[in-house]
């Protein structure tokens, strides 16, 4: 005998509810991972005195180590890690291309030629010390981001006008268009740095490295800002996203117009990118590598996939920065560097697995 | 019920119409059949009536209410369409039906959203599916799926593009009985494209050959004539009566 109506329903409500268990273990965890970072470096900070700190105890070395480096740091990640996971997403959703991110698109290296051109020529950094953990500084983070922003969303633009004018361009053919577009930064960049003087250049070059520990609370809020706009507006569009996966002729025919819910999620998602690659340099792969993981828990229903990518780039991040400050210790190895050696395995499981629409 | 004037339709300024002035008209509960060979402008026309291609100068109208002049949204409350070859989304088949409600869905789904797509999926013989992946389901069983989300929408109107292709002939049977049966009980106009001339004949009530762009005939049964199907697909066929049931037969070698 066949189940009831209201028995089907339920078991889809459970079903329902082990993804949201995914999203709350997937929250738990990163908690954890943030906490445990936070205690990690040259002076071990243990877990109850980090509890202290955070309920506004604890002696004045845990404090001042805490509030003032580690923490930052910590929320750097989480806000980095979430906004590129995110973006990458929807990129994939509303480009039908699974290997779309901020930084194989050339979005990031343009944010990143972007950032370079406000610190050099509009004066928005400075460099303050010769210390690996603080070689510039963004004193003017909205002539920065606006340059990021400016240059990610040309980036953004040249992939959006090939995906709309070459319909056969193929999931390949955008990616070689990021390529180009990464090329194109990349030799803008060097101009910059073959015409100003060294102390810049190699305050550039560090940058380019990718720095957690560079950011202060001002730039964190500006990012958490972006953020937070940026997951209304995704979040918004969730069930618009769900309708583009089964193709544009049936996401029109459910009513969602999908030129403007494509342009805007772009527009928002370099942004975001830009945003955060301004403040912290080029991070790859994580955008790419977050969402696919989590595919594979949550599937490709983005009610459950913005959230849980944009949990998953926090923690790999979280991850990836705790690696790098304590496997050589007290050297802290390139942030950038890490996520590639990460990324790159993946990116090449990818397309040796094909390209196909479900990645 | 539906009404379809004067659609003309360019895939560029300047170039020749794929269709010209294309009009018919459905009653409420009634399947028409879209027939005419390969570039004929078949699907072109579904596109036009769902808005996905822009036309000047037509008009649509469903259940009374011009479709140009309707949001996405009510649109989408009016009309639902499956394309041919369907992207196979990576999700179950709930939630592939759900997504029908997509056009009623404000912040998220209500109790009553899944209540109607369950109801559907049940009505569909899909509910041992319900937690399977699309993906993972037979070619008859997906197009059910994709039916199903169709019908999720509670449209006036359904248009189906090629929805037998790639399927076997008793599941090209067996979908087009569910969608004569749909027609009939929810008094939904249904216009659809079909290659296979006898499950037109067999399950269709009214008939439109599209030839050069424009319609050559449009009706009931009585047009479905050799004269006309010669005239059309350019093959000669005889049209038998088996048991009740018309059959067309054709002669592709007797000029």
């Amino acid at each position: 005998m066949g189940k009831t109506l209201n028995e089907n329903l339920l078991a889809y409500n459970r079903y329902a509810g082990r993804k949201k268990l995914t999203l709350a273990i997937s929250v738990i965890a990163m908690i954890f991972v943030a906490l445990y970072a936070v205690g990690v470096g040259s002076i071990q900070i243990p877990m109850s005195e980090i509890v202290k700190v955070l309920c506004g105890g604890g002696d004045n070395l845990s404090r001042t180590t805490i509030l003032n480096i580690r923490l930052p740091r910590v929320v750097a990640a989480i806000l980095v890690g979430a906004s590129l996971a995110a973006a990458g997403v929807v990129m994939q959703c509303v480009l039908r291309n699974p290997l779309a991110s901020a930084s194989t698109l050339g979005v990031s290296q343009g944010a990143a030629f972007g950032a370079a051109f406000g610190i050099v020529v509009f004066g928005g950094g400075v460099v303050n010390s010769a210390t690996a953990t603080s070689a510039i500084t963004i004193n003017n983070p909205y002539i920065v981001t606006l340059c990021a922003f400016v240059c990610g969303t040309f980036a953004t633009a040249v992939i959006i006008a090939i995906s709309q004018f070459k319909k056969d361009v193929g999931p390949g053919g955008l990616i070689l268009a990021g390529v180009a577009m990464s090329s194109l930064f990349a030799g803008g960049s060097t101009l910059l740095q073959y015409f100003t003087d060294d102390t810049k250049l190699g305050a550039i070059v560090f940058w380019t490295f990718g720095n957690l520990g560079s950011t202060n609370w001002t730039e964190l809020l500006i990012l958490a800002c972006a953020l937070t706009l940026s997951m209304l507006y995704f979040m918004f569009n969730r069930w618009n996203y769900n309708a583009m996966e089964a193709g544009a002729d049936t996401a029109k025919s459910l009513g969602v117009n999908t030129r403007s819910v494509m342009l805007v999620s772009m527009g928002i998602c370099s942004l975001l990118a830009a945003t955060a690659v301004s403040f912290v340099g080029i991070i790859s792969f994580v955008g790419l590598v977050a969402p696919h993981i989590m595919r594979r828990f949550v599937g490709n229903d983005y009610r459950y996939l913005l959230v849980a990518s944009a949990f998953a780039g926090a923690l790999l991040l979280i991850l990836a920065d705790t690696v790098g400050r304590s496997v050589v210790a007290p050297v802290i190895l390139p942030i950038g560097a890490l996520t590639s050696f990460l990324g790159a395995p993946m990116f090449l499981f990818l397309l040796f697995k094909g390209v196909g629409r479900n990645g | 019920m539906v009404e379809v004037k004067n659609i003309n339709y360019a895939y560029k300024a300047g170039a020749e119409n794929v269709l010209d002035g294309v009009s018919f008209d459905i009653g409420a509960g009634e399947c028409l059949a879209v027939l005419g060979n390969n570039g004929a402008g078949k699907s072109t026309l579904l596109k036009c009536i769902d808005r996905i291609n822009p036309t000047v100068g037509a008009t649509v109208t469903v259940a009374g209410k011009d479709v140009f002049s309707m949001t996405s949204r009510d649109m989408a409350q009016h009309i639902a369409y499956v394309p041919q070859n369907t992207t196979v989304v990576n999700m179950t088949v709930f939630d592939a039906v759900l997504l029908g409600r997509k056009p009623y869905i404000k912040w998220d789904t209500t109790e009553e959203d899944r209540e109607i797509a369950m109801g559907i999926i049940e009505r569909m013989g899909l509910e041992k599916y319900i937690l399977r992946n699309v993906s993972e389901l037979s070619g008859g069983e997906a197009q059910r799926v994709m039916l199903a989300r169709a019908l999720a929408q509670e449209p006036k109107l359904l248009l189906l593009d090629e929805p037998t292709s790639n399927l076997d002939p008793r599941n090209q049977h067996d979908v087009m009985q569910t969608v004569q049966k749909i027609a009939r009980e929810h008094q939904i106009c249904v216009i659809t494209i079909l290659h296979d001339l006898n499950l037109a004949i067999r399950y269709c009530d009214r008939f439109l050959f599209l030839k050069d762009a424009k319609v050559y005939a449009c009706g009931e049964r009585e047009v479905m004539t050799a004269s006309n199907i010669e005239a059309v697909y350019g093959m000669h066929v005889h049209i038998e009566n088996y048991g009740g049931v018309p059959v067309i037969i054709p002669f592709p070698d007797v000029k």
